[in-house]
Formats: structure tokens, C-alpha cells, sequence
């Protein structure tokens, strides 16, 4: 599975060796994430987002489990339930907000993640799977976010469920008979809010198993590194603890201090006020926006205002799940064989690009629908596609890539630079897969 | 090479020299870490009590004008049901003659009522063995051998007084706190 | 094969996009849309400092208790609250038994059922009773309000863009509809049966001004004068409190956390420098083989114009 020098497993007590021969759990969890985990010894804080992920995913399980305990999935009594927690549950207040702030942490520390394996190809074979697996789980995030954000039955919970579940509508034929499918009526109610809650509840377990796959295909070739250089000997690796386990405790630590001021000192920050109204079908808010961390896709969603061939809304929803499931083609479209950003200056500039483009859609996404904000999004999302299924493909194509360091260790040790390459010798663009 | 070799001795140089440096620096970096995690699970353990509105319904007033002698009434106090008994002077007589080495669970009327009030017998409607509500407070309900209540479930019969005196419950029925706010209302927690 | 055609469905995506984009533009240059008078005549809430505001903000609960007043005699006859409980009062400041004769004393009885016919009835409310709404359901309260809802108040300082700050420039903010928008906007005169009001979104509020005049409520010795101004202020405040209670508490636990959290990270930064000392990350020349080192040395030679 690992190095060859990656440390066995001891069992340092009686018991543990007790436990190791009838379940080898210690074994595991000491391979996987203890001193026999051999990691590159140059990684950067943005390899932390990872095992930060995890404990998002922790903290919104161990939350949301204390609130189903007082949540009350009723059409007229889930709003006064959450009230009720809010209010005279002991305590209810804190887990409630570290609940809510907690699925924005959980998606900003996951787009972080996201754009570090953008930035450093950790996509790129052998790694396809452990990308392919990241993007299930992305996927699996935004359902149970957003039916999560359903169940207070709030204005913005009846209302967003209404658009998203009308995106289905879009579809000719079949479109609208899976929307009531999906509601089990002809409008969110009863049955939708029951059925969300019952799938809220499972999905995070089924992401925590996905997640187990990703971290188990990650684990066979081992970390990437922001060289994208292979590892080559011991020389290059460090034990995953006690190094990274202190690497990750310690920003972890930090990172959980900056929750813990929007948690408690602007736990509305990031909602919206109109989730405070009771859900009335008979009125619309005047701007319904779903959560923050959908608006890029939203953006790209109203951006389509023009029938061609395909009625607009149609377009909307086909590039709005489309911008997503091109992510599972990256492997394919960026074929060159230099994994890091760092040395592809042309994909560098590209992909800062991308990132001002994406934070561009999520602004408008979360606007009003404009003139000026319609137009912007259309240049974006436009942007959008092109970057990823026409200029990645010609970058990686036509790019000079700078010449790599030999081996991580060298690149550490003596600054990257120097140890390119010895003076008067071409520039060798590694094939990193083989090496 | 080098590096291996130096990595090697520091190996040795950590184990030596920065041991106490290391070792304590990391302990308390994981003590507090431990501090956090319990600073955590308190508000996830406390949630569970009561919240506050269950508390403030912690205490019911009831009236009981209404009721006359020999007559009783089932109210909710706490989601539980409470027998209140206007006791007949008869009902009185034969409670307190008794003795209390008959009794399972040994307490006299006058324990289970408030002075000058004895013929007032407030108590849980449930019976002390395993939960029913015992039959006795309505019209035509069997009031068991003793003339108190009698449980259905497995035959505990408690007497004029609410008192076990045969059958499995252990105990007699509960008298919860209770004053009279006034001679006709009652403050029942 | 397959870059080919995806790079096709990116063609495709980017082109309808930028179809949209030219007609949009075109669009938007051959009929330019409408100025509304709400674009132009809206006004963002003023400006409004409470002692909850900030980090370390507390409630005031002397004002807390005006603004509960303003809401007992000016808006408890159209608005309900009814997520806040007459017990709640204990926290700003009422002891057991002013809270039990406010219950019992609430003009609007709480609804029950009469125990010996079964028919529909009112008792007096109970410390453990949340407010009573003083309408028996939403169809009630519009045919008193001109189809209007008058909203529940529990939740408004958390429900509204502005919150307390709204609350309060709405409750002041009632004035003429000014001529300048007549002139512009002939169209959009203030109906009859609404009011104009530039703090409301469209401009024009079904609810008539509640504050009207000074000493509208008549605030106890030791307390502000209770001027329109002041009685918008303090209900705003009070709305604050009623739509989170926990709010000082809340304050008071994230200073502990944060101050903790702080802690435990620089405890934890240097537990994991102790760890990584001995590995080394990058080189580090010192003294006279450090580059900028040697780079000043031979500046400084060549100034003195001594050989290299």
C-alpha cells in the first residue's frame, strides 16, 4: 500500500496487541494517519484542508444528531421546533448556530481543497480516482446542504426548495412528473420536508463512506506535494504523526477560532434574514437566493436568457450540472505530464484567472437579477467552460513547462530553484507517472 | 546520504537533549486540547435536560372546589396523572387505624396529608410497580379490597390512604409536593 | 476523441452564453429598462446604536422594559409575539411576581376550551403561556387590517435587512410622499389606505404610523422622555432582545472560546515548531556565506573601490 520504508506497526501495550491480532483496527489507523504513513516532507498549509474537511464533516454530523433530538419535521411545526432550540433548549442556541455556520465552513474549507488540487494537478494519474471520488462527495455535500437548509421551513427553505426542485421542470417530458416525484406533490409540503429530513439525516454517513474511498485511493500512491514531483526515497517523506499531525493540530486549532467568531459573534453573517419568516406559499420573497456557497451555479444558471434551439431554462440547468460534471474530465483534459502550477507559468496565470472568474459568478449568483449582474454572469460563466474544455486542453498541449527539481528532498533542502537544473544542460520535463 | 545520516543523529539529539523541552511543549498543547474537547461536550450532554418551557410547566394549579366527599378527580401535572381524594370522615377512620407494622411501605395519614387538611389525599396515579394508572377515581371503579385504588395490571391494592397493602408494587403512591394557595386551589410542584 | 468533444460542448455552452450576452446588450441599449421610484427613492436605514451592538454588547434592561412597554399599550393590539413567553420577562429584569400579574393582567386572553361544555373558550395567560395573538388567525387579522398582515414581532430584528436599525428608521421614518416623486413618478401616488414611508422596500406601508406623539407611553420616573424618537428606539431594542434572548450570553461564551482558542493555537503552533526543528525546510546560510551577506560585502568593497 505505502513506501517501502514506511514503519510497521508495533503494538506498544498488551492490550493493543490483544486488539491488533483478532481486528487489526490499530494496524490500520497507524498505516492510514499514524507514524507509518509515510507524507512528503514539503508540504504546505494548503495540504491542511483535507483533514479539516473531516472534522467539518464531524462537527455538522455530532451537531445535526443533537438537533435531531429536538427537531420537529412538521409543515407548521419545524419553524417554532428550531425557535424552540434557539430559545429553550439548553444550550440549543450554540449547537443550532455551530450547525449552520458549520455546512459554510465545511463548503469554504472544501473549495480551498478543491482549488489546491486544481492549482497542483492533484487530479493527474494515478490520482484520477482520488479526484473522481472528491467530486461524488462534493456532490453528495450540495444535496444534503441543500436539503438540510430546507428543514426550517423558513421563506428562503420553501421558496429555494420550489427552484431547485423546478429545475427538474426543465426537462421535457419527463421533467415534470420527476418534480413531483421528487416533492411527492405538486408543491414543496408534508412530504417533501419529511423525506429531506430522513435524507439529511442518511447522507452525511454515505459521505463519510465516500470519503473512507477517497483517503483509501489517496493512500495508495500517497500524497501529492507541491512540486509534483514522485517520491522517490525516505529521504523525501516524513511520518504522518507526529509531523503533520502537529501541522494540522495546530492550524486546525486556528481555523476552529475563526469559526468560533462567526459562530458566535455573526452567526447570521452568512444567512439570509428572510429564512426568519415563516415559509408562506402565497408570497415570494423579492430576491430568493439559495446559501453562499451555490451561488457560482447560480450565477450560471440565470445566465442563460436566450432560447436556442433548447428553451433558456433548459441551457441554464444542463450547464449548471454540466459545470460540475466536467470536473470529472479534468484527468483527460489537462494531459500535461507536469503535475504543480508552479512549473506551468502559462496554467498559472489561467488559473488565477479561473479563480477571479469564480469568485465573479458567485458575486453575481448572489445578487439581484440585474442587467448588469445577467451580463456580467454571462461573460463569466462563459469563461467558465472555456477554461476548462478549450484552453486547459491547448495549455497543456502547447505550454513549456519550467524544468523540475529531481527529487523533493533536493528541492527542500537547497530551495527549488538552484536544483533545477545544472548549468549548461536542457531543462528535462519529467513524465511524472512513470518516474 | 547526508541527510539520512543527519536525520539519524537528530534522531538521537531529540531523544537526548530536546526530550523534556518536547515532551512538555507537546503535552500541554494536547492537555488543552483535551480541555477543548470536554469545554465541548458539555453543551452537547446538557442539551438533553428538560428545556425551559417542559420547567415551567414544572408546577400546575388546580382547583378543587368542585369536588365533594368520597368524590375524586384525575388531572396532568408533569404529563403525569394525579389523583386528588376529598377523603369521607369513614375513609379518614380507617386509614388511621391501621398500624403501621402492616404496612409494607410504613406511613401514617397524617405523613401523607397537610395538617388540618387531612381529608385532602393528593397522590400519583401511578401505581409504583411497573406504571398503570390504577382504576378507583371514577364513578363505579373497582376500588380494590381495601376501598383505595386497585392497579388491573397484576392486582396491587392500595387502601383508603393510597397505601400498598397487597400485591407487587412496593411502595405506596407517591405524594408529590403540593400547598394550598388558597382553601378551594391547589399548587401541585 | 473525447477533448474533441467536450471541447465542443464547451463551444456550445460558451456560445449560447454569449448570444445572451449580445442580445441582452442589445437589449439593453435599444429599450433601456424603466427608473422605478423605489431605485430612486429608498432610503437604507439610519443609523441606530444600541448597548447590544458590537462583540461585547449587553442588553440594557431598563430599555428593554420601556421598549416592552411600548409594545404592551402601542403594538400588542395588532401584532402577535408568539415565540416569547410571558416567563421570559424574568430575563430583563421583571421578578416572579411582576411577571405573573403582567400574565394575568394581558388584555388578550389565551384560548382553552371550557371543561364542562367542551365549547371553545379564554382563560387569563400564565407565566408558562406565550403570548396570545390578538387575532384568532391570519384570515381574522386581515379583515381588521385592510387585507393587510400586521406581522409576528418575535422574530422581526432578525427577519429584516437592517434589523433593529430598519425597525427603528421604519417606525420614524413616515413622512409626506415629496413632490419631487409625484413630478417623476405620477404613477406611483401612495394608494389610498397605505402611507408613504422611504425606509419601507416599496414605499408605500399598509401599516398608519404607530408613534405619533410625544408621551404617546409614559415612561416611569428615572427613565428618558418618551419622545416619538425615544419609544422607536427603545422597541427597536426590545425587538432585538425578543428575537435572540441568548444574545449577552452568547457574547459573554464567544469571548471565553475565543480567548481559548487563541490560546490552544499558539500552544499548539509551538509544539508543532518543537516537532519540525530538527527537520530542515530550507538552508539557512548565515554570517559571511549568507548571499545578501556576501552581496552587501562586495558593494561595500566596490564603494571603496577595493579589488574584489
Amino acid at each position: 500500500m505505502s513506501f517501502a520504508w514506511a514503519k510497521p506497526y508495533e503494538p506498544k501495550s498488551g492490550f493493543m496487541r490483544w486488539l491488533d491480532e483478532r481486528l487489526p483496527l490499530p494496524r490500520l489507523v497507524y498505516g492510514a494517519v499514524g507514524g507509518g504513513y509515510p507524507v512528503p516532507r514539503n508540504l504546505n498549509y494548503f495540504w491542511n484542508f483535507g483533514v479539516l474537511a473531516g472534522v467539518f464533516l464531524t462537527i455538522q454530523i455530532v451537531t445535526g444528531i443533537v438537533l435531531a433530538m429536538w427537531y420537529f419535521a412538521s409543515a407548521d411545526g419545524a419553524f417554532n421546533s428550531v425557535e424552540h432550540i434557539m430559545r429553550d433548549v439548553n444550550g440549543g442556541w450554540v449547537i443550532r448556530y455551530a450547525h449552520m455556520n458549520g455546512a459554510s465552513f465545511f463548503f469554504i474549507v472544501t473549495y480551498i481543497h478543491i482549488f489546491r488540487g486544481l492549482y497542483y494537478g492533484s487530479y493527474k494519474a494515478p490520482r484520477e480516482l482520488v479526484w473522481m471520488l472528491g467530486l461524488v462527495i462534493y456532490l453528495l455535500m450540495m444535496a444534503t446542504g441543500f436539503m438540510g437548509y430546507v428543514l426550517p421551513w423558513g421563506q428562503m427553505s420553501y421558496w429555494g426548495a420550489q427552484v431547485i426542485t423546478g429545475f427538474f421542470s426543465a426537462f421535457p417530458l419527463v421533467g415534470e412528473p420527476i418534480r413531483i416525484w421528487l416533492l411527492g406533490g405538486y408543491a414543496p409540503d408534508q412530504a417533501a420536508l419529511t423525506r429531506f429530513f430522513s435524507l439529511h439525516y442518511l447522507l452525511p454517513f454515505v459521505i463519510a463512506a465516500v470519503v473512507i474511498l477517497h483517503i483509501w485511493a489517496l493512500h495508495i500512491p500517497g500524497s501529492g506535494n507541491p512540486t509534483g514531483v514522485d517520491v522517490k526515497d525516505e529521504k523525501d517523506t516524513l511520518p504522518f504523526h507526529p509531523f503533520y499531525t502537529a501541522k494540522d493540530g495546530w492550524f486546525g486549532a486556528a481555523f476552529i477560532g475563526l469559526y468560533a467568531i462567526f459562530v458566535y459573534f455573526a452567526p447570521n453573517y452568512l444567512g439570509h434574514p428572510d429564512n426568519y419568516i415563516p415559509a408562506n406559499p402565497l408570497s415570494t420573497p423579492a430576491h430568493i437566493v439559495p446559501e453562499w456557497y451555490y451561488w457560482p451555479f447560480y450565477a450560471i444558471l440565470r445566465a442563460f436568457t436566450v432560447d436556442f434551439i433548447l428553451p433558456a431554462k433548459l441551457w441554464g440547468v444542463l450547464a449548471m450540472f454540466g459545470s460540475i460534471l466536467l470536473l470529472f474530465f479534468l484527468p483527460w483534459l489537462d494531459k500535461s505530464p507536469v503535475r504543480s502550477g508552479s512549473y506551468r507559468p502559462v496554467f498559472k496565470r489561467f488559473f488565477w484567472i479561473l479563480v477571479v472568474d469564480v469568485l465573479i459568478l458567485g458575486w453575481c449568483g448572489g445578487a439581484a437579477a440585474t442587467p448588469f449582474y445577467i451580463a456580467l454572469s454571462q461573460l463569466a460563466a462563459a469563461y467558465y467552460f472555456a477554461h476548462f474544455l478549450i484552453i486547459l486542453p491547448l495549455i497543456s498541449a502547447f505550454e513549456r513547462p519550467l524544468p523540475l527539481p529531481n527529487s523533493i528532498s533536493e528541492s527542500v533542502l537547497h530551495g527549488e530553484k538552484k536544483e533545477a537544473a545544472p548549468a549548461g544542460i536542457e531543462p528535462r520535463t519529467t513524465t511524472v507517472a512513470g518516474a | 546520504m547526508a541527510t539520512k545520516a543527519s536525520a539519524e543523529s537528530s534522531d538521537r539529539t531529540e531523544a537526548g537533549e530536546g526530550v523534556r523541552r518536547r515532551d512538555f511543549l507537546n503535552v500541554a498543547a494536547v492537555s488543552f486540547a483535551g480541555v477543548g474537547v470536554v469545554g465541548v461536550a458539555i453543551p452537547l450532554i446538557s442539551q438533553m435536560n428538560p428545556p425551559a418551557d417542559v420547567l415551567a410547566l414544572a408546577s400546575t394549579e388546580v382547583d378543587i372546589s368542585k369536588i365533594a366527599p368520597g368524590q375524586a378527580i384525575k388531572t396532568v401535572w408533569r404529563k403525569q396523572p394525579v389523583f386528588i381524594r376529598n377523603l369521607t370522615p369513614a375513609e379518614i377512620k380507617a386509614a388511621n387505624a391501621v398500624p403501621l407494622s402492616d404496612l409494607r411501605d410504613p406511613e401514617s395519614l397524617a405523613q401523607r396529608t397537610k395538617p388540618g387538611k387531612a381529608n385532602w389525599l393528593i397522590t400519583l396515579g401511578v401505581c409504583t410497580h411497573l406504571g398503570c394508572v390504577p382504576l378507583g377515581t371514577g364513578e363505579g371503579e373497582n376500588r380494590g379490597p381495601y376501598g383505595g385504588y386497585f392497579c388491573p395490571c397484576h392486582g396491587s391494592a392500595y387502601d383508603t390512604a393510597a397505601r400498598i397493602r397487597s400485591g407487587p408494587a412496593p411502595k405506596n403512591l407517591m405524594v408529590p409536593e403540593y400547598t394550598f394557595v388558597t382553601d378551594t386551589t391547589v399548587q401541585i410542584g | 476523441m473525447l477533448r474533441f468533444i467536450l471541447g465542443l460542448v464547451g463551444l456550445g455552452f460558451a456560445g449560447v452564453l454569449l448570444i445572451s450576452f449580445f442580445v441582452g446588450m442589445s437589449n439593453y441599449v435599444t429599450s433601456p429598462p424603466e427608473p422605478t421610484a423605489e431605485e430612486e427613492f429608498h432610503l437604507h436605514p439610519k443609523h441606530l446604536r444600541l448597548a447590544s451592538d458590537g462583540p461585547l454588547g449587553k442588553f440594557d434592561n431598563k430599555q428593554l422594559q420601556r421598549g416592552f412597554q411600548v409594545y404592551k399599550e402601542v403594538c400588542s393590539a395588532c401584532h402577535s409575539m408568539s415565540l416569547v413567553a410571558f416567563r421570559d420577562l424574568a430575563q430583563i429584569g421583571y421578578n416572579e411576581a411582576e411577571v405573573k400579574a403582567i400574565a394575568n393582567q394581558w388584555q388578550i386572553e389565551v384560548p382553552s376550551t371550557n371543561p364542562e361544555t367542551g365549547e371553545p373558550a379564554t382563560r387569563k395567560a400564565l407565566p408558562s403561556d406565550r403570548f396570545p395573538s390578538p387575532y384568532a388567525n391570519e384570515t381574522a387579522a386581515r379583515a381588521a387590517n385592510n387585507n393587510a398582515l400586521p406581522p409576528d414581532l418575535s422574530l422581526i430584528a432578525k427577519a429584516r435587512e437592517g434589523g433593529a436599525a430598519y425597525v427603528y428608521s421604519l417606525l420614524t421614518g413616515y413622512r409626506p410622499q415629496p413632490a419631487e416623486l409625484l413630478k417623476k413618478f405620477p404613477a406611483a401616488k401612495t394608494p389610498q389606505g397605505l402611507h408613504y414611508n422611504p425606509y419601507f422596500a416599496n414605499l408605500n406601508l399598509a401599516m398608519p404610523p404607530p408613534l405619533t406623539t410625544n408621551g404617546q407611553v409614559t415612561y416611569a420616573a428615572g427613565n428618558p422622555a418618551p419622545t416619538v424618537d425615544q419609544m422607536a428606539k427603545d422597541v427597536a431594542a426590545f425587538l432585538v432582545w425578543t428575537a435572540e434572548p441568548k444574545l449577552q450570553r452568547r457574547h459573554a461564551s464567544g469571548i471565553a472560546v475565543v480567548i481559548f482558542l487563541l490560546f490552544a493555537s499558539i500552544l499548539a503552533y509551538f509544539a508543532y515548531r518543537n516537532i519540525w526543528a530538527t527537520q530542515k525546510r530550507k538552508v539557512r546560510v548565515t554570517g559571511a556565506l549568507d548571499p545578501k551577506n556576501q552581496a552587501k560585502s562586495a558593494r561595500a568593497k566596490a564603494k571603496q573601490g577595493v579589488a574584489g
